[in-house]
């Protein structure tokens, strides 16, 4: 008979009845997560071509935009990124073995420098915003009056960009703390460890579109206007 | 061709047996369910209300139009008519309509598949949805916008007085409603098909909705970043788009039309994939070149994306540009002409049964030919610069758009209906109201190419007297069309309780979701199948019927 | 009668993870130096080259695409060239918007 019953025994408490086991809905969450990214890398990818078409019309304001930023800052929030994705990684890889804490404890660090990240963003934009470097009535740039506004241009890509990340951040944060929740109440071990390994795509990705942004906005090479 | 037909076999289907519909009862069971066929109904009330919203700024329109004096509406009054039309109509009617309703309801029945892959996201995007139309609708009621459905910049930046900020943000959200459903198409077709369903047994209709998911998840976050840029530009005026502050509006319609583009193939796509379903079924043959039809449905999705700035040949763009982007548009149109051949050569020697599905699909065969060669027109620039913005694009792609989409979308109503509902829709009414509107259409629109090429310019409430004849064609043709539309509104209604029942296949076609009960269970089938038949092989599958029916 | 199956797992080995951060974050001393040096018009392709294969190796390794299926990687190539069809089709435009018409 060339049938297949439905009735399954018991199975796993985090088995979703329209899937027919843990690896069907392992691979197509997982799949899932990557078509979400690809949207993702599409919208970041559409700003960035905004930003590219008017650091080819203006490089003079684009470069001088970029020597406002605090290279400092931001060359160590790159780093703290990084640091971040590995404990992320290595959260997956502590909840493929089944090492409740240690998949926590990662979790943790993952959240600690990922808070980090944000800490020091902020600093970032308080600095910014003080310097009247907010694009709006309140923008004072005043070293090349005739590029003012095209530096102001710059600001806006910027702040969009970055803070467009640093959202993406937070949310991110927000999830790291339900998984903690979860790994906590030991919900992750070899058979089902894919919320986890999701999210690490998720946090990867947002470094990701930090190593671009950290050339992009900081180290802008100087076409200098005297 | 044997006279067996699937409704001589008897399903064992005890009497009473609970379906999707009767599984449960009460608003929460509807407004919080993760069944896909109940996100289907749910989806086909919204998509439906808001076609009437959409259709009625039509109608005003057009009756302004009967004159040439700009005398029902002012100008401004006009201006948001048109663009609120538009609004309504591609984002909150063609762009989720056979997706959301027909591929929500269809696919999971047509992999033999229990649900989608993610059941409440789905949820999700019928709530975005709502939550888009709701902001929509407040801000019709406030004002409304008069930007056009294109929110060209700096008008809609810097200078218009209408709702920009809150159409776009309602825009940007049912965008994400749009995404999540392509996402989740895309998964359930790579990982949920039955046991044997190889991708070259699909029916085309799921070719045709990977082809479309695809479109929708890699062109709709592209117009939601520009939507964003749009709305900080709104409040902030920097000057993104704004050429008095070094902007470049060009900027916004190429990131625009980057997505609106194959936008419009995320419109035709599920419409040609409703097509090849009716064609097999009502020819009672396979598709002519499956494959080929097959792969059509990809290269459409893909060369769609080569195209966009046809939409800005007189915008500015470089002469360059506009050469490459114009000997691309004429390659999109080669698989949209393949796939046109491939149903006219099954038609060819089938059986062929003039039932409703079948009238709009041949309606929508031509028509659709008629719009399609008439986008080669507005493709060759030199002619684009003499009919750009009149009212011969306006012709063509209402041809497409209506004369195709939407035709094809109430062939899928009719075919799919038993399914849906268990019920039969009077066939000799539903056969009316397929002649008059596609009567009401032509009349409507045909005479709209001769404007256009004659010179009347589009979004303008007045215009030149020695117009006035075809305009009051046009009208006359609309309201044949408002009471083609109308029919059906009434008789599916009235086939809900009157109608009569219909079995698991009263079209004895071909495929997984002919198999089980109409309405089907909750859980699609009460036995995952097993295909070892290829689509559309009508003598193979009786046999597989004969089989499973002794249980 | 139905099989369960468990997902796919690969551990990777914790050296890998390690030597890919390294790499990170040699990479990016490395960026932040060349934008220190004047390289002319190389500093911006430079640093784009560091960015992309600081990119690729946390898509690799730390995203696991190395072990994943061939599904995988057609998603994420497609979604480079599609964002590669936005850029050069608009780039097209832009850089020819100065050329003189014969």
């Amino acid at each position: 008979m060339s049938v297949v019953t439905n009735e399954h025994p018991a199975h796993h408490p985090f088995l979703q009845h329209h899937f027919e086991d843990l690896g069907q809905q392992h691979e197509a969450s997982t799949l899932g997560m990557w078509m979400f990214l690809a949207t993702e890398i599409l919208f970041f990818g559409g700003v960035l071509c905004a930003y590219w078409v008017y650091r080819i019309l203006y490089p003079e304001a684009w470069s001088l935009g970029a020597e406002q930023q605090n290279k400092l800052f931001g060359g160590l929030n790159t780093i703290v990124l990084i640091i971040s994705s590995l404990t992320m990684a290595l959260a997956v890889r502590n909840a493929q073995l089944g090492k409740r804490k240690s998949t926590v404890a990662m979790l943790f660090a993952t959240l600690v420098f990922g808070s980090t990240f944000l800490t020091i963003k902020s600093i970032e934009y308080w600095q910014h915003f003080h310097e009247g470097l907010f694009p709006g009535v309140n923008f004072t740039w005043n070293e090349v009056p005739a590029l003012a506004p095209k530096v102001q241009l710059f600001m806006t890509f910027y702040w969009g960009m970055t803070g467009l990340h640093a959202l993406h951040m937070v949310i991110g944060a927000g999830l790291l703390l339900w998984m903690m929740a979860r790994a906590w109440r030991g919900d992750f071990g070899p058979e089902y460890y894919g919320p986890v390994e999701i999210m690490g795509l998720y946090w990867h990705f947002v470094d990701i579109v930090w190593i671009f942004l950290f050339p992009f906005l900081y180290l802008i090479p100087g076409v200098h206007h005297v | 061709m044997s006279s067996v037909t699937l409704n001589d076999v008897r399903f064992v289907e005890p009497e009473g047996a609970r379906n999707y519909i009767t599984h449960d009862y009460g608003a929460l069971s509807w407004l919080l369910t993760k069944d896909h066929k109940r996100i289907a109904i749910l989806y086909l009330f919204s998509i439906t209300a808001l076609f009437m919203l959409g259709g009625f700024f039509a109608v005003v329109m057009r009756i302004e139009l009967l004159t040439p004096e700009g005398d029902l509406l002012t100008s401004d009054t006009y201006n948001k008519f048109f663009t609120l039309h538009g609004i309504v109509m591609i984002f909150f009617f063609l762009i989720p309509s056979i997706p959301a309703v027909l591929g929500n309801f269809l696919l999971p029945l047509m992999l033999g598949a229990k649900d989608l892959a993610f059941p409440k996201i789905n949820l999700l995007s019928w709530y975005l949805y709502i939550i888009a139309a709701v902001m929509g609708l407040y801000i019709i009621i406030t004002g409304g916008v008069d930007t056009g459905w294109t929110f060209y910049t700096p008008f809609s930046t810097q200078y218009s007085n209408t709702h920009v900020f809150g159409v776009t943000f309602a825009a940007f959200i049912v965008g994400f409603s749009s995404i999540l459903t392509g996402l989740n198409f895309l998964v359930t077709i790579h990982r949920m098909r039955a046991p044997g369903l190889t991708w070259f047994r699909l029916p085309l209709f799921v070719w045709a909705m990977y082809a479309t998911s695809i479109v929708q998840l890699l062109a709709t976050p592209v117009l939601a970043i520009t939507l964003v840029m749009l709305m900080f530009e709104r409040v902030v005026h920097v000057g993104i788009f704004d050429p008095a502050l070094g902007g470049d509006p060009l900027l916004f319609q190429h990131m625009f039309w980057f997505y609106s583009h194959p936008a419009v193939y995320i419109m035709i796509l599920p419409a040609m994939g409703v097509a090849s379903e009716v064609v097999a079924a009502f020819t009672r043959k396979k598709i002519f070149g499956y494959s080929f039809v097959a792969y059509s449905s990809l290269a459409i999705a893909f060369l769609g994306f080569l195209v966009w700035a046809h939409h800005m040949f007189v915008a500015g763009i470089s002469v360059y540009s506009a050469m490459i982007f114009s000997f691309l548009s004429y390659f999109v149109a080669v698989p949209s002409a393949i796939k046109v051949f491939n149903w006219t050569a099954t038609l060819y020697r089938g059986s062929v049964a003039l039932m409703t599905p079948m009238l709009y699909i041949l309606g929508f065969i031509g028509l659709f030919t008629i719009g399609g060669v008439t986008g080669l027109f507005l493709a060759a620039i030199g002619l684009d610069v003499h009919v750009t913005d009149t009212y011969f694009v306006v012709a063509h792609f209402h041809y497409i758009m209506v004369g195709g989409a939407v035709m094809a979308y109430m062939a899928g109503l009719h075919y799919w209906w038993p399914k849906i509902t268990g019920r039969m829709y009077p066939e000799w009414w539903a056969r009316l109201a397929a002649l008059l509107i596609f009567s009401g259409f032509n009349l409507t629109f045909f005479p709209q190419f001769i404007l256009g090429y004659l010179g009347m310019p589009r979004r303008y409430h007045a215009y030149a007297p020695e117009f006035q004849v075809l305009n009051v064609m046009s009208t006359a043709g609309a309201s044949v069309l408002a009471v083609g539309y109308a029919l059906p509104l009434i008789y599916f209604i009235w086939s809900l309780w009157y109608g009569r029942p219909a079995g698991p296949n009263p079209w004895g076609a071909v495929g997984l979701e002919w198999t089980t009960s109409s309405p089907p269970p909750m859980e699609n089938f009460h036995e995952t199948p097993v295909v070892t038949w290829d689509a559309y092989d009508y003598p193979a599958m009786l046999k597989a019927m004969g089989e499973t029916q002794n249980v | 009668m139905s099989e369960e199956h468990a997902p796919h797992i690969h551990v990777t080995p914790m050296w890998i993870y390690i030597a890919v951060f390294l790499a990170l974050a040699a990479g990016t001393l490395l960026t932040w130096w060349v934008s220190t040096q004047e390289f002319g018009m190389w500093n911006t392709p430079i640093a784009l080259i560091i960015a992309t294969i600081k990119a690729v190796l946390v898509i690799l390794f730390f995203m696991h695409v190395i072990h994943s299926t061939r599904l995988t990687w057609v998603v994420i190539i497609a979604s480079f060239l599609w964002l590669g069809v936005l850029f050069v089709l608009t780039f097209a435009d832009y850089l020819t918007r100065m050329w003189k018409i014969y």
